[in-house]
C-alpha cells in the first residue's frame, strides 16, 4: 500500500494537481451560522463562489419520537474536510443521512449547491462503514464500480477506462476480477470508495469508514484518502469516533452532544498539508487538539 | 472420492429389493391386476418405448408441466417482487391472496374444464395456478430479506426503480427464489400427473389409467417408475443449474 502511495505521489502530474488545487485551501469564513436564518428566497438564488456547498439551517429531526437532532446549523465549504465526533447517540450518522438526502428534516432546511436538498443526489456519494453489506457480492470489483456508472447512464463502451482508472487510483488494479468475498476488509472498503468516486462526487459523505479496520490498514487508508481527495477536490463530511483520525484528516472537527443531538463545539485544525502519520501526529498543535477533543468527549459523557 | 464405489453403494439396496421382488413373484406364481414382477415391468416399459406411446405421453406431460410451471413461476415472482417492495400494497392484497391461495388447486379443476375443456390449456392453467403461490410467497420473503444497506446504496447511487429491481433486488433474492423454483417444479409434475389421472385424456397420468383399465399392471407400473425417474431428472436439472448459477457466489460469501 505504501509503495503504491509513494508511486502515486512521485507522479509529477499528481503532485502538480495537489499543490495547485488542494493543499492550498480556501479559508472558510463563517463556520457556524450565527445570524438568524435567512429567507429561503435569498438562499435559493444562484450559488456564488464563496457560498458554502452545503448549508444546514436550523434543522430538527424527529422520527416519531423524541428529537434526534435539534437546531443544527452548519456550513460545509467547497473542498473542505469536516469531521464529526461525539458520544454515541448524538446523531452523527443521522446528520450524515440527512445530508445524503436519505432523511428529510422535520424542521429547517438543507441547501445543497444553492438549492433545497430533495432526496439523494448523483454527485453526493456515501461510504458506509459496513462495506461487506454495501457491496454487491455477485459482482466483481470492476462490476461493483460499474454499478455507479450504470446508474449515471454512462455508455457501456466508455465504462472500462473509467473503471480501470478508479481501480488504479484506489490501489485495486490487480484485483479487478475478484469478488468482494475474496477481498480483505481494507480492500473492500477501498472498493466502496472507488464506487463512490465513480459518481464523481462534489460531496463525499463517509460514515465511520475505517471503524471496522485494524490500525495499520486504517492509517494507510487515511493517507490514501487524503491523496485521492487532493486530486478530486471533493468536499468531505466524515463521521468517526476516532478523535485522532478526525484531527489528522480534517480542516474542522465538529463536536456533537446528545439528547437531543446538537452542534456543541467546532475545532479548527490548522495543521499544514500534506499531513504525515509521524510528524503531524507528533506536532504540538495536533497534541493540543487531541487534548481538547478528549476533554470534550469526557465532559460529554459526564466522566470529567 | 471413488465415484464408481459410491454409485455401486447407492444402487445396492434397490437392486437387492428388485431381485427379491422378482424371486417372490416367481416362487409364488403371482398373478395380479395391480402388481407385476420387475421383469414384466421392464418388458412392458420397453415395448411402450418401442411403439412410441411412452415418448408421446412423456412429451404431452412435459409440455403441460413446463409451460404451466414457467407461467406460474413468472407470475409468482413478479407478484412477489411487487408485494415484497410495496408494503402498503401487500397489506391490501394480503386477505384476498391468502383466501385464493388456500383453495387446493385441484379443487378448481372443474372450473378450468368449463373454461378450457380438455387438453393442454386446461392442464397448463391448473399447473400455473398452483405454481404461482409458492413462488409468490417465497419471492416476497426473499425480496424482504434483501439487505436494507443495498437498497440504500441503490438510492444514493441514483438507480431508477427498474434498475433497482433488475440490478439489486432480483440478483440479491435470486438464490432464495431459486429454491422456490426447484420446489415448485416438482410440485408442477405432481399436479400435472394428477390432472391427467383425474380428467385429462393425455400424458403419462392418463397412460397409467389406460393401462389399469386394460388390466396391464406391467405397463402401469412401468409408467409409474418412468414418472419417478422424470421427477428425479427434473430435480437434478434444477440442482445443477443452481450449482452453476450460485455456486460461485456461495463460495465468495
Amino acid at each position: 500500500m505504501s509503495q503504491q502511495l509513494a508511486q502515486f505521489l512521485s507522479d509529477p502530474l499528481v503532485r502538480g494537481v495537489q499543490t495547485a488545487a488542494s493543499w492550498v485551501r480556501r479559508p472558510h469564513a463563517a463556520t457556524l451560522l450565527e445570524a438568524a436564518p435567512q429567507s429561503l428566497v435569498s438562499m435559493s438564488s444562484e450559488p456564488h463562489a464563496d457560498a458554502p456547498l452545503v448549508r444546514i439551517m436550523d434543522v430538527d429531526l424527529a422520527l416519531g419520537g423524541p428529537p434526534i437532532l435539534q437546531n443544527v446549523r452548519l456550513d460545509l465549504m467547497g473542498g473542505e474536510f469536516v469531521s464529526v465526533i461525539g458520544p454515541s447517540g448524538c446523531g452523527k450518522t443521522t446528520l450524515l443521512r440527512l445530508i445524503a438526502g436519505l432523511f428529510e428534516p422535520s424542521a429547517g432546511h438543507i441547501i445543497y449547491n444553492g438549492r433545497e436538498l430533495k432526496g439523494p443526489q448523483r454527485d453526493i456519494s456515501v461510504v458506509f462503514q459496513d462495506y461487506g453489506k454495501a457491496l454487491l457480492p455477485w459482482r466483481t470489483a470492476a462490476g461493483n464500480i460499474s454499478l455507479a456508472l450504470e446508474a449515471a447512464r454512462v455508455p457501456a463502451r466508455t465504462r472500462a477506462p473509467i473503471i480501470e482508472d478508479l481501480l488504479h487510483r484506489t490501489g485495486l488494479a490487480q484485483h479487478a476480477r475478484k469478488y468482494p468475498g475474496q477481498m480483505s476488509g481494507g480492500m473492500q472498503q477501498r472498493l466502496q470508495i472507488a464506487r463512490c468516486l465513480a459518481q464523481d462526487p462534489r460531496l463525499l459523505l463517509m460514515d465511520e469508514p475505517f471503524g471496522a479496520l485494524d490500525a495499520m490498514t486504517r492509517q494507510g487508508l487515511q493517507d490514501e484518502l487524503l491523496t485521492i481527495l487532493a486530486a478530486s477536490g471533493a468536499t468531505t463530511f466524515f463521521v468517526t469516533h476516532d478523535l485522532e483520525e478526525a484531527i489528522y484528516l480534517s480542516d474542522r472537527v465538529i463536536g456533537l452532544l446528545p439528547h437531543p443531538g446538537r452542534v456543541a463545539e467546532v475545532f479548527e485544525v490548522n495543521l499544514p498539508r500534506p499531513r504525515d502519520q509521524l510528524e503531524t501526529r507528533e506536532s504540538p498543535e495536533f497534541l493540543r487538539l487531541r487534548r481538547e477533543l478528549i476533554r470534550f468527549i469526557a465532559a460529554a459523557e459526564g466522566r470529567h | 472420492m471413488n465415484r464408481l464405489g459410491d454409485i455401486a453403494r447407492a444402487l445396492a439396496l434397490p437392486a437387492a429389493l428388485l431381485v427379491a421382488a422378482e424371486a417372490v413373484a416367481r416362487v409364488t406364481g403371482m398373478d395380479s391386476y395391480t402388481l407385476a414382477p420387475p421383469s414384466r415391468i421392464l418388458a412392458a416399459g420397453a415395448a411402450a418405448v418401442a411403439d412410441g406411446t411412452m415418448l408421446q405421453a412423456t412429451g404431452q406431460t412435459l409440455v403441460s408441466v413446463l409451460v404451466g410451471f414457467a407461467l406460474g413461476a413468472m407470475g409468482g415472482i413478479l407478484l412477489g417482487i411487487i408485494l415484497g417492495l410495496q408494503r402498503p400494497l401487500d397489506l391490501v392484497a394480503e386477505l384476498p391472496v391468502e383466501a385464493v391461495r388456500a383453495v387446493p388447486s385441484i379443487a378448481l379443476l372443474p372450473i378450468w374444464m368449463i373454461v378450457y375443456g380438455l387438453g393442454y390449456r386446461m392442464e397448463i392453467a391448473v399447473i400455473a395456478f398452483s405454481t404461482i403461490w409458492p413462488n409468490m410467497v417465497l419471492t416476497r420473503a426473499a425480496v424482504r430479506g434483501v439487505g436494507p444497506r443495498l437498497l440504500e446504496v441503490s438510492r444514493v447511487i441514483g438507480l431508477t426503480p427498474i434498475q433497482r429491481v433488475w440490478k439489486i433486488v432480483l440478483p440479491a433474492a435470486l438464490p432464495r427464489i431459486f429454491v422456490a423454483l426447484r420446489l415448485s417444479l416438482g410440485f408442477s409434475l405432481i399436479i400435472g400427473i394428477t390432472v391427467e389421472i383425474v380428467a385429462n385424456p393425455q400424458g403419462l397420468g392418463s397412460g397409467i389409467m389406460l393401462a389399469r383399465d386394460g388390466m396391464d399392471p406391467g405397463l402401469m407400473l412401468a409408467m409409474l417408475v418412468w414418472i419417478g425417474l422424470l421427477g428425479v431428472a427434473l430435480n437434478a436439472l434444477m440442482n445443477s443449474a443452481q450449482q452453476r448459477l450460485f455456486g460461485r457466489v456461495a463460495e465468495g460469501e
